[in-house]
């Protein structure tokens, strides 16, 4: 049972960045590969303030988000310079920056060390030390996170996010500076994958670099290609079905250590076989 | 009344002039055509007008005073001009309604992150739809769209905009007669209305039937104007086309 719990937890978290990364992926058609930057940055915000000052973990959280949004946008800057596959490869090299930052600052985030002994939320002095209580506050806030993308998908700024994907200079000709509109969604995007590594900082209670790399962006990017882009329901679906996957390997009886290596496999494969029969994913609504 | 007017506009591709010194003025309630051979530079022109290329020499004004010369794509609404594109632009994987909508909402961030369409949008865009017979196909994706009914979906995405000067190009290539009909009742509509209108084609017919005045263009030049009986039966101008 505890380790379904966990499992749950994880979906939830995985949840959440598949949710944000979609805003700009599948709904603004920015091939951003730097998901897991974001995500460090909440992680290591949230890290650090708690096992510093000591201070609330909803305020920690908060900070972390800002402190991800500003640095967002800088990088959404950068970036509004590039498009199609200069834009994945240049959101690449923010990944690999943010990475070294995480591994090499150690004055701020101990390197390699990584940063133990982070405090789990507590609540008017409840304190969410049990992974139960944390379920529920991770499902809660999956749930908001859901509501606020779909809140966003269906107003007339989710439109144009789409008319961007679709042909970006058509859609400046009828009178948008499609340039807010990337930089709005890239910086949302980024503050909601913060949250998700505030969570995720102060559910394990201890982070390094590792969990940051490239390949997380990539797995990311693999939860919203097999859930389906452009489709909010699609990218938890994603999360479920790649974080179950290895559960079911084992469950059918692949030893425990080749399971965990099987997974890379077949994320991989299932990434290539995506693209071949149904590039648009379960539920998706958008080919890349 | 000259809403639009080009003095000596320069557009080089490489250094050849696809746009040479053309010096052309437009006016309000008249359909003004622009003709020309094949790479005669009339999708250029527009290009240029509505900020796609950089401007390589000469100016542009629209009205009396705003000088448009440097304008970007997303300024171009501001100075009340939408266009259509000779290979269909659409919102692919986007649902026809959507394609007209978009058009028609909120044009700033925050606007547009609290709102989504109304009503008197939602009659809108019924309305431009039902025109090109389209608003049983509201619900389906752009991309699945014919051939002609995507053309047909562009002109009403341009005629959804609050604009004065309208540029199509080429609107009736490849269009069935029943769609050529409701696109030429579109154009008068928009004479009818006061509006300027920039119409490239080839089909000399329609030329005929549809404009008031007409520039000829051959290699970037002005090789002929005036009223469409006048210029099509210039001899020049019938040696450049079959000089193609
Ligand atoms: N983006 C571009 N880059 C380089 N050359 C271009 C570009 N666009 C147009 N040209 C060249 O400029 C010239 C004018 O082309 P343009 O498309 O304006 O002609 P057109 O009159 O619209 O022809 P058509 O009737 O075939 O549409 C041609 O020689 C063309 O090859
Ligand atoms: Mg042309």
């Amino acid at each position: 049972m505890e380790y379904v719990i966990h499992l749950l937890i994880l979906i939830g978290i995985y949840g959440i960045l598949g949710l944000s990364l979609n805003l700009v992926v599948g709904f603004t058609g920015l091939l951003s590969v730097t998901h897991a930057a974001f995500y460090g940055i909440g992680a290591y915000a949230t890290a650090i303030l708690l096992t510093t000052s000591g201070m609330n973990f909803f305020l920690a959280m908060f900070l972390g988000a800002i402190i991800c949004g500003v640095l967002s946008l800088l990088i959404g800057l950068v970036l509004s310079k590039f498009k199609d596959d200069y834009y994945a490869l240049g959101s690449f090299g923010f990944n690999i920056i943010v990475f070294s930052i995480f591994l090499n600052w150690q004055s701020l985030t101990r390197g390699p060390l990584g940063i133990p002994g982070i405090a789990r939320p507590s609540i008017f002095g409840y304190s969410l030390s049990d992974n139960m209580p944390f379920l529920i506050l991770t499902a809660v806030v999956l749930g908001l996170v859901y509501l606020l993308c779909r809140a966003i998908t269906n107003s007339s700024f989710g439109r144009v996010l789409k008319a961007i994907r679709e042909d970006e200079q058509a859609i400046q000709t009828f009178g948008y500076n499609t340039i807010y509109f990337k930089l709005t969604i890239f910086v949302i995007g980024a503050v909601l994958a913060s949250l998700a590594g505030s969570l995720f900082a102060s559910y394990i209670t201890f982070i390094d670099p590792s969990t940051f790399t490239l390949n997380e962006s990539i797995f990311i990017l693999a939860i919203i290609i097999l859930g389906g882009l452009a489709n909010n329901r699609g990218a938890v679906l994603g999360a479920v079905v790649l974080i179950l996957l290895p559960e079911v390997l084992r469950f059918v009886g692949f030893p425990s250590d080749i399971a965990a290596q099987m997974r890379q496999v077949i994320y991989g494969l299932i990434l290539v076989l995506l693209m071949l029969y149904r590039p648009q994913g379960l539920l998706g609504e958008y080919k890349l | 009344m000259i809403t639009l007017e080009t003095k000596n506009l320069v557009k080089k591709f490489d250094g050849v002039h696809a746009v040479n010194h053309l010096s052309l003025s437009f006016e309000q309630c008249k359909i003004t055509s622009v003709i020309g051979p094949n790479g005669s530079g009339k999708s250029t022109f527009i290009n240029t007008l509505t900020g796609l290329h950089e401007i390589d020499g000469g100016s542009v004004f629209i009205g009396k005073h705003a000088d448009i010369t440097s304008i970007k794509p997303h300024e171009i609404g501001a100075y009340g001009m939408t266009r259509t594109f000779q290979e269909v632009r659409l919102f692919e994987q986007v649902t026809v309604l959507d394609n007209i909508l978009v058009v028609l909402t909120e044009r700033g961030v925050w606007g547009s992150l609290f709102e989504n369409h109304t009503q008197y949008h939602l009659d809108q865009a019924e309305a431009v739809l039902k025109r090109v017979g389209l608003w049983e196909k509201r619900n389906e994706l752009a991309t699945g769209l014919s051939y002609g009914q995507r053309k047909l979906l562009e002109i009403a995405r341009a005629i959804s905009m609050p604009a004065e000067i309208f540029f199509f190009d080429e609107p009736f290539a490849g269009l069935f007669p029943e769609m050529i009909k409701v696109v030429v009742s579109v154009m008068q509509e928009l004479r009818t209305k006061g509006k300027t209108v920039l119409l490239v084609e080839h089909n000399m017919d329609l030329i005929r039937q549809l404009s008031d005045y007409v520039f000829v263009l051959d290699s970037g030049k002005l090789l002929a104007e005036g009223t469409p009986d006048k210029v099509l039966s210039e001899k020049a101008v019938v040696e450049a086309y079959l000089g193609e």
